[in-house]
């Protein structure tokens, strides 16, 4: 039975993780992720891979819904801004990878600030409102694109997703190249955001949550800190779209419809409102619900033939189905179930 | 500035200047007009709904007065943000707690070094260095808060998880982490039991005699403020009444009869 953890240094009581056994889960985890690669088929590397990506724009979102309290639904929006600006870069101006994502990633924190506007005047449901015009907006520029010659798609020429030079393909087949990549931007995102609200201003966004009256009384500059909010949300956002549009090679923008949107403020609501570890759970959850249904009809497709027909219908059931189980049941998300686990064995063999 | 009331006393810390605020043709406030000594006690005092929560709004900036002036240390408050204003050295707390509740303790301590602190986004992010030693040492000012309250053992506790009296405490932590000129504290013992307010009383003094800062001072409690306040200014119906030491305003027949009743008088 533990005791407790006593602290002597300040940094010590600051730090992410305080405690060994975060320490070594993390440690775990981190070998996992680099023995992966080697083992998996493409076909897991490319699901690990959409995990990654989902899970940068998840945390991107939750830095705005989650910790911030300002709902969006315009996340489609956001990813197609870094998508196509950095697929432009690449298809048009024949900018290598390296160069177009964080040029893109910071191209949507602007337009992200930008549609972050009306959220000096509205709260809630109108905000909510106001960033689905942004995502009608910003569809309507990409259909109508004609002046950036966007077509029914655009494709990534596959010579401009290098890095530093040297090509994707020199390492081995693409997915398992651009799992590096994808993996290595999650996990910078993961640590940056993880900082970012450990800190000063992370504070100021979640008390602009909480009680935004008292945020401003206390010094918190209200209209900064929520277009920062917004535009540190987007960059996030513009940095899976532009991984996105690199990794596809070739994108449209039905990718980023409001059908998006919601699937990220499900994966959200899922893994845990206001947590980073939360937006990688429901992104992975997301992600995996659907390739495991189909997997699963695979299977019994031998007994009963014609399931593959159903396919659709049974993953949007899931999909619904999941939604409403976690909304009844745990509404705090994956990571308050991780948590509730992680207690139950610290604690034990004590109930509390 | 000085003399008005008196040569013995200092400047006026703060000038409240013929503040007037209505909504609509509802008057809150009516030609408010007295003035805050630094390092004083100052009690404002008054029936339910006299205007003392309006006041403490204009002078957070939460409400914008039609008509006067608000000045802290010779500087007009009127059309400043809330935000400015918090950065001029004035905090306050709020009547019903609003306290960041899913934050903890340290938290939303930390919360009150915010305009000392000088932190982006990037430097939040990456949390090296300099960014690293500010996030401590503001850290150190929060935990001398944390002693002269006596809340050590609640520090990683979240707030909306504690008992009411600890909130309340928790929440003039908040405001005193800002290390403030000025502290507007509105019914810091409102639903207090005996003790509680006690407590609070204590703190109230100690903070006022250690770091010499000005308190205002909203309560309904007659005792604690008799007690611990140096002047009160009584309002009624969006008028300044009285004002003055708390013996001169006892014996005020204005305030016995609008505040304390008539039969007090008998």
């Amino acid at each position: 039975m533990q005791s407790g953890t006593f602290h002597t240094t300040y940094a010590a009581d600051m730090a992410l993780r305080p405690y060994w056994p975060q320490r070594l889960r993390i440690a775990l985890v981190l070998v996992a992720v680099l023995v992966f690669p080697w083992f998996a088929d493409r076909y897991w590397l490319s699901l690990a891979n959409t995990i990654a990506i989902a899970a940068i724009g998840a945390i991107g979102l939750n830095i705005l819904v989650g910790y911030t309290g300002q709902i969006s639904i315009g996340q489609g929006g956001f990813l197609a801004v870094g998508a196509f600006s950095a697929g432009l870069m690449a298809a048009r101006l024949d900018m290598p990878m390296w160069i177009t994502v964080p040029i893109a990633s910071l191209f949507t924190a602007v337009v992200g600030a930008f549609f972050g506007l009306p959220s000096l005047r509205l709260k809630g449901l109108y905000l909510a409102i106001a960033t689905l015009a942004a995502q009608e907006i910003i569809t309507w520029v990409l259909t109508h694109g004609k002046l950036l010659g966007i077509g029914e798609s655009l494709s990534i020429p596959r010579e401009t997703s290098n890095i530093f030079g040297i090509s994707m393909t020199a390492i081995g087949n693409p997915d398992f190249a651009f799992y590096w990549v994808t993996v290595g931007s999650l996990i910078l995102t993961v640590l940056f955001v993880s900082n970012l609200f450990r800190s000063r201003v992370g504070r100021a966004f979640v008390a602009i949550r909480d009680q935004d009256i008292a945020a401003q009384v206390i010094g918190v500059d209200l209209f900064r800190y929520k277009l920062l909010a917004f535009a540190t949300s987007s960059f996030f956002a513009g940095l899976a779209g532009a991984l996105t549009a690199h990794y596809r090679g070739i994108i449209s923008w039905e990718r980023f419809t409001i059908d998006t949107s919601i699937l990220y403020l499900a994966m959200i609501i899922i893994g845990g409102l206001g947590s980073v570890s939360g937006s990688i759970y429901g992104a992975a959850f997301i992600t995996l619900l659907p390739a495991l249904l189909s997997n699963l009809a695979r299977l019994l497709s031998g007994a009963v033939p014609q399931i593959n027909s159903y396919l659709p219908y049974m993953q949007q059931g899931a999909f619904g189905l999941a939604i409403i189980l976690f909304l009844i049941f745990e509404p705090e998300g994956i990571v308050k179930m991780w948590r509730n686990v992680k207690d139950y064995f610290r604690l034990w063999p004590f109930s509390y | 500035m000085a003399g008005s009331n008196g040569a013995t006393l200092p400047d006026p810390q703060m000038e409240i200047d013929g503040v007037s605020l209505s909504f609509g043709g509802v008057r809150a406030l009516t030609n408010v007009r007295f003035n805050i000594y630094p390092g004083t006690i100052q009690a404002i005092i008054g029936p339910n709904g006299a205007g003392k929560t309006s006041l403490l709004n204009c002078i957070s900036g939460l409400y914008k007065p039609q008509q006067g002036q608000i000045r802290f240390e010779g500087r007009n408050l009127i059309g400043l943000a809330p935000h400015q204003i918090a950065r001029l050295g004035i905090a306050r707390s709020f009547q019903n707690i609003e306290l960041f509740r899913h934050m903890t303790v340290v938290d939303n301590l930390m919360l009150g070094r915010h305009v000392h602190m000088r932190g982006g986004v990037l430097s939040g992010g990456l949390y090296w260095g300099r960014a690293q030693r500010e996030e401590i040492a503001h850290r150190e000012a929060v935990e001398q808060v944390i002693d002269l309250l006596e809340i050590q053992a609640i520090r990683k506790k979240v707030v909306g998880a504690l008992p009411y009296g600890l909130q309340k405490r928790v929440e003039l932590g908040r405001a005193l982490a800002m290390a403030p000129r000025l502290l507007l504290l509105d019914e810091p013992m409102a639903g207090m039991n005996s003790e509680e307010k006690e407590d609070m009383a204590r703190f109230i003094l100690d903070i006022s005699e250690e770091q010499r800062t000005t308190i205002v001072l909203i309560e309904h409690d007659m005792g604690v403020v008799m007690d611990i306040s140096d002047n009160v200014a009584v309002l009624e119906f969006g008028q300044l009444i009285a004002y003055g030491t708390p013996a001169e305003v006892k014996a005020d027949p204005k305030v016995i009869d609008a505040y304390l009743g008539r039969e007090h008088a008998a």
